[in-house]
């Protein structure tokens, strides 16, 4: 039997949307600033255009992402992303030997979908650590190298400014893989593209047992 | 093994006997601080010098003009004033006045024929010398004579014009602070072409302006800060440490990715002496830890290896999955 619960609302499908928009913006302008050569040919974009972009991109992102911890402030939203103690290590676990192994036994989902639990244990903590850690880290250090003015010259006898690039594109990179395998689990949704649907509907639509 | 090791010190001292030291190039002014009176080092022609200082050392001069036979007070003309302290500092600085200029200036007032006085230019002292070889003052007058500049000769530009006789110091080479370096450098093009006065004693071309010719240039004050107006207006001589060949503003750099990159231009040009430097200390990235830098240029390959790495283990993992799910 199938049911269906109203998630996401306007404001979160919009929100997630742009969301998207710019970051497949600010990967691809990312990777053709951090692999440019002399030589332009193996760039998707030229140096120029993509620094551009990128700037634009990240303050779009910037302003998305205020409006994200504003909207899970001010709406109940916020707390699917409070994580519990008890039992956090073993609900990891529990999740993960369900993905690795019981998904291909077709075994009971560990911890479905309800109005309460929005995320299970695995993927709540990928998005706190994604959006509460990883993002600010990202919009702080690229402010950084927007206006290298303001970065600090020296930290501890090493220049400021490598050590907030370097913190820059660490957490790009990490953010580039969270989006990968986020988009990858979205296939394993009751169908390849019920979850996909869900973002279009707000409504997420799953078996009994997912 | 051993012969990396080998090919290693061949190379090594290649560039010890090719490189500029710090210690065979400058001589030292410890305790120079800059502004008035700070000066340590005693010129042996101080007080020779200073008969001309007395009065070219000043804006308003004093002497008794034996024709009229009374004290004449006059105001110096600008362009004769010679500041001490910057004299003292200068590459010159051990020099007489009388080294370069006629014996005849020890007259009162100073004979009139001496204003046709014919200046020297660099190579008429440096040319041809072993003492100097090393600076190869010949390539870079033969890349001067291809430089844009080298078209107003006849407008009487000369090496002066950029390297003024009575102050001029290099400064790249023993450089303890390279903001300090990029300033001096700049101003030495902007003492003409952010002054009209001045350019317009070469040129017959209409007043520019430096900020809007440049308009286009992102971060626009940073990298007039970061980098010297030589970087993108000239072409790079691996043989001299400072190029001389300035090209025409249509040939300026304007890629952003000459020097944003891993191989960047400015390795070969403005951090080059640094560089050099860093390499003989053993630290082949030490100049990316000074304050020398640039987006872009700072790629870890460990960094990028790693990354690639853990991107793939994700796609496995990613690909397995799928396969155990088809299967299903």
């Amino acid at each position: 039997m199938k049911y269906k619960i109203y998630l996401y609302p306007k404001w979160i499908r919009g929100w997630h949307t742009f969301n998207a928009l710019l970051f497949i913006i600010l990967i691809v302008t990312g990777i053709s600033m951090q692999y440019t050569g002399r030589k332009d040919y193996l760039l998707v974009v030229g140096f120029a255009r993509a620094v551009k972009w990128h700037n634009i991109a990240a303050i779009l992102l910037t302003f998305s992402y205020i409006l994200f911890v504003t909207g899970n402030i001010l709406t109940k939203n916020g707390r699917y992303y409070r994580i519990e103690k008890q039992n956090f290590l073993s609900d990891l676990w529990k999740q993960m030997k369900y993905y690795a192994v019981g998904i291909f036994k077709k075994e009971k989902h560990p911890f479905p979908v309800t109005e309460k639990r929005k995320f299970n244990p695995l993927q709540k903590f990928t998005y706190v650590l994604a959006m509460f850690v990883a993002m600010p880290l990202l919009i702080i250090s690229g402010i950084g190298l927007l206006l290298p003015e303001i970065t600090i010259n020296k930290f501890f006898g090493v220049s400021g400014l490598i050590l907030t690039d370097l913190l820059h594109i660490t957490m790009g990179f990490f953010l580039s893989l969270f989006m990968i395998i986020h988009i990858y689990t979205c296939t394993l949704g009751s169908s390849p593209i019920s979850l996909f649907k869900s973002m279009i509907t707000g409504y997420h639509e799953a078996d009994e047992d997912h | 093994m051993k012969l990396i090791k080998l090919i290693s010190a061949l190379l090594f001292l290649t560039c010890l006997s090719n490189g500029y030291s710090s210690a065979d190039v400058i001589v030292s002014e410890k305790g120079i601080t800059g502004g008035k009176d700070t000066t340590t080092y005693v010129s042996p022609f101080r007080e020779k010098n200073e008969r001309c200082f007395k009065c070219h050392g000043q804006n308003r001069y004093q002497y008794t003009n034996e024709n009229l036979g009374r004290e004449v007070k006059a105001l110096m003309f600008q362009e004769r004033i010679i500041d001490r302290n910057k004299f003292y500092q200068a590459n010159h600085k051990s020099f007489s006045c009388t080294d370069c200029h006629s014996e005849d200036y020890t007259k009162f007032p100073h004979p009139g024929e001496l204003r046709m006085e014919m200046s020297y230019n660099c190579l008429d002292c440096h040319g041809g010398d072993e003492k100097f070889a090393k600076f190869k003052f010949e390539k870079i007058e033969s890349d001067y004579k291809k430089s844009v500049h080298f078209k107003l000769e006849d407008e009487g530009y000369t090496c002066w014009s950029c390297h003024n006789p009575h102050e001029y110091k290099i400064s790249i080479r023993d450089s303890k602070n390279l903001k300090e370096t990029i300033l001096y450098d700049n101003n030495i093009c902007l003492n003409c072409h952010s002054n009209y006065d001045h350019f317009q004693l070469l040129s017959d071309k209409e007043e520019v302006s430096i900020l809007k010719q440049h308009d286009w240039l992102p971060n626009q004050a940073t990298h007039f800060k970061s980098v010297r107006c030589i970087e993108c207006h000239s072409v790079v001589n691996d043989s001299v440490l400072v190029s001389h060949q300035i090209m025409p503003k249509e040939k300026a750099v304007r890629k952003c990715n000459e020097c944003h990159s891993k191989n960047s231009l400015l390795m070969s040009s403005l951090y080059k002496f640094e560089s050099r430097a860093q390499r003989r200390d053993g630290f082949f990235n030490g100049i990316m830890l000074n304050q020398s830098y640039v987006i872009g240029a700072n790629r870890n390959g460990y960094l990028n290896s790693l990354s690639i790495i853990i991107f793939s283990i994700i796609l496995i993992v990613i690909g397995t999955h799928i396969f155990f799910r088809m299967r299903k």
